[in-house]
């Protein structure tokens, strides 16, 4: 244990890609009580295979991944969350446009020949990502804390009671806009660490947990932001332990041992 | 001057017409009940008041000072999602987010005025309970202590007591009138229209596109029966 921490110490890009880990796992699981709250699960999934087909384009384009990816997803989300429900049914909505997105993103990879890419999307690496984009995602984690920090209140308004919220002069579609950029882009981030097949669990996983045993919104809230924090640094561990284990997958286990166990927990208590 | 009224109010859903060139102004101080068959257009007519739903036709037009986002608003009873984390404390809260700037973080007053809608609710002992662990009547007393703190002026509530049994029913009934006592202007939707009758001053029936009645609640059953909508009202 004491050479691993040595080693983050030493080595710069360890404790780059912990400290990055770190302030995602907390804005996927805060912004994760919002979307399950409001049944969106999906749109994490979703939106991640949106973002595999924009960063494979932009890998194959040859331009630098998030400013491609960014402003795709994020346009994605406002799309969905705002539509969604309107015209077609929600989650096939979903289902159409990241397939679509998800087929492209193959394709063009294929086409170019980079299978190395594919892989580190689809799987996730702390370690393929470059120190510039991590430099931005250190910037961008923070920016998505300090919004919703700010805006805590009003989010909880409108997502307890949407009418009511409005009926008090919220603007409830600015703020619901507002979330689905974030979302975006702690989506965007996250699949770095988490691969777009399991960015969806850091973001559903701990506020599914935390509502097992909290009941308050705050509550939940934090205790979501803790339960990824403490599977993230499970999972950061055990892939140090074990050469060549996928961190995301692990990440994801780790989750998975937490709900259960709090599920039980509130069997138990009842 | 009146506190709301109402010009020429036309609104629809896709083309069919549910309230049809209403006029009707309302009193600082009055209390209004909405009644009238299902459908009739109480509720639709309340999201227009409220800004909810835009107007086809017509306007209203707030007076005495009133601001638009200062409202309180109690909703029908909508399926809301079962297992929401809230506590109490943080549903009746969240009532004073319209008085904040952009940066909404409430500070003493706030939680001053939330604590004495508790108490006057009688609900103070629920504050850390969970929103989804109470009774019907527990959870209406919750969300009516959260319109009171949108509001001291105007309360509007959309079948308050529609899903309660009759004794948390008058429950509800007399906390809205003692609010009415102390200055509160309300407007209701019932579908009780004796209770209506013993505690409003005012009955809108809607009924028709338009006002089947609008006036004192004291002449509405001698007209409702003359009328032949008596019966209609429930
Ligand atoms: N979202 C909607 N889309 C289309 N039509 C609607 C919608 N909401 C209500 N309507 C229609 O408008 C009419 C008035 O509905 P509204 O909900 O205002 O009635 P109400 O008087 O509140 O009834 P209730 O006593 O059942 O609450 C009804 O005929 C209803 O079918
Ligand atoms: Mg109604």
């Amino acid at each position: 244990m004491s050479e691993i921490i040595n080693a983050i110490f030493t080595y710069g890009f360890l404790s780059r890609a912990l400290i990055v880990g770190l302030l995602i796992s907390v804005c996927a699981a805060v912004l994760g009580v919002i979307l399950v709250l409001k049944r969106y699960s999906m749109i994490g999934d979703g939106l991640s295979h949106i973002s595999f087909g924009a960063l494979a384009f932009a890998s194959v384009m040859g331009f630098a991944p998030l400013s491609v990816a960014l402003p795709v997803v994020a346009a994605a989300a406002v799309l969905l969350l705002r539509l969604g429900g309107k015209k077609i049914k929600g989650d096939s909505l979903i289902a159409i446009i990241s397939g679509s997105a998800l087929a492209i993103g193959i394709m063009l990879i294929s086409y170019s020949g980079t299978s190395a890419d594919m892989n580190s999307y689809l799987i996730g690496s702390l370690y393929a990502i470059s120190k510039n984009d991590m430099a931005m995602a250190i910037v961008l984690c923070m920016c998505v804390m300090i919004v919703f920090t700010l805006l805590y209140n009003r989010i909880f308004c409108i997502t307890f009671d949407e009418d009511f919220a409005s009926a008090t002069g919220i603007k409830v579609n600015l703020y619901n806009t507002i979330v689905a950029v974030l979302i975006a882009v702690t989506v965007v981030l996250g699949m770095r660490l988490m691969g777009a097949l399991l960015i969806s669990s850091l973001i559903v996983f701990p506020a599914l947990s935390a509502m097992r045993v909290f009941k308050s919104f705050m509550a939940v809230t934090i205790s979501a932001a803790c339960i990824s924090v403490i599977s993230f640094l499970a999972g950061f561990f055990l892939t140090l332990l074990w050469d060549g284990m996928p961190t995301g997958a692990c990440i994801t286990l780790v989750n998975l041992i937490i709900f259960i166990g709090l599920s039980i927990a509130e069997k138990v208590r009842k | 001057m009146a506190i709301i009224e109402l010009k020429n109010v036309t609104m629809s859903y896709e083309g069919s017409r549910v309230i049809n060139e209403l006029s009707i102004s309302i009193n600082k101080g009055d209390y209004v009940c909405v009644v009238g068959e299902n459908g009739s257009g109480k509720t639709t007519l309340i999201k227009g008041l409220l800004g909810l739903k835009a107007l086809d036709g017509g306007e209203i037009i707030f007076g005495e000072g009133l601001r638009k986002n200062e409202i309180g608003y109690l909703p029908q009873q909508s399926e809301m999602q079962r297992d929401f984390p809230a506590s109490v404390k943080e549903v009746v809260r969240s009532g004073r987010i319209n008085r904040k700037g952009i940066l909404a973080f409430f500070g003493a007053k706030d939680r001053k005025i939330c604590d004495n809608a508790m108490k006057k609710l009688e609900i103070d002992h629920l504050a850390h309970k969970c929103y989804h662990e109470l009774s019907g009547g527990q959870q209406q007393k919750v969300l009516l202590a959260r319109a009171i703190c949108a509001s001291e002026h105007l309360l509007i509530l959309d079948e308050p007591a529609s899903s309660l049994d009759v004794g948390a029913a008058d429950e509800m009934y007399e906390v809205i009138n003692k609010l009415h006592d102390e200055g509160m202007t309300i407007i209701m939707i019932s579908h009780d229209i004796e209770k209506a009758l013993t505690w409003a001053d005012y009955v809108l029936h809607l009924g028709n596109q338009k006002a089947l009645y609008y006036g004192r609640s004291k002449d509405y059953k001698a007209r409702a029966i003359e009328g032949g909508f008596w019966e209609r009202g429930k």
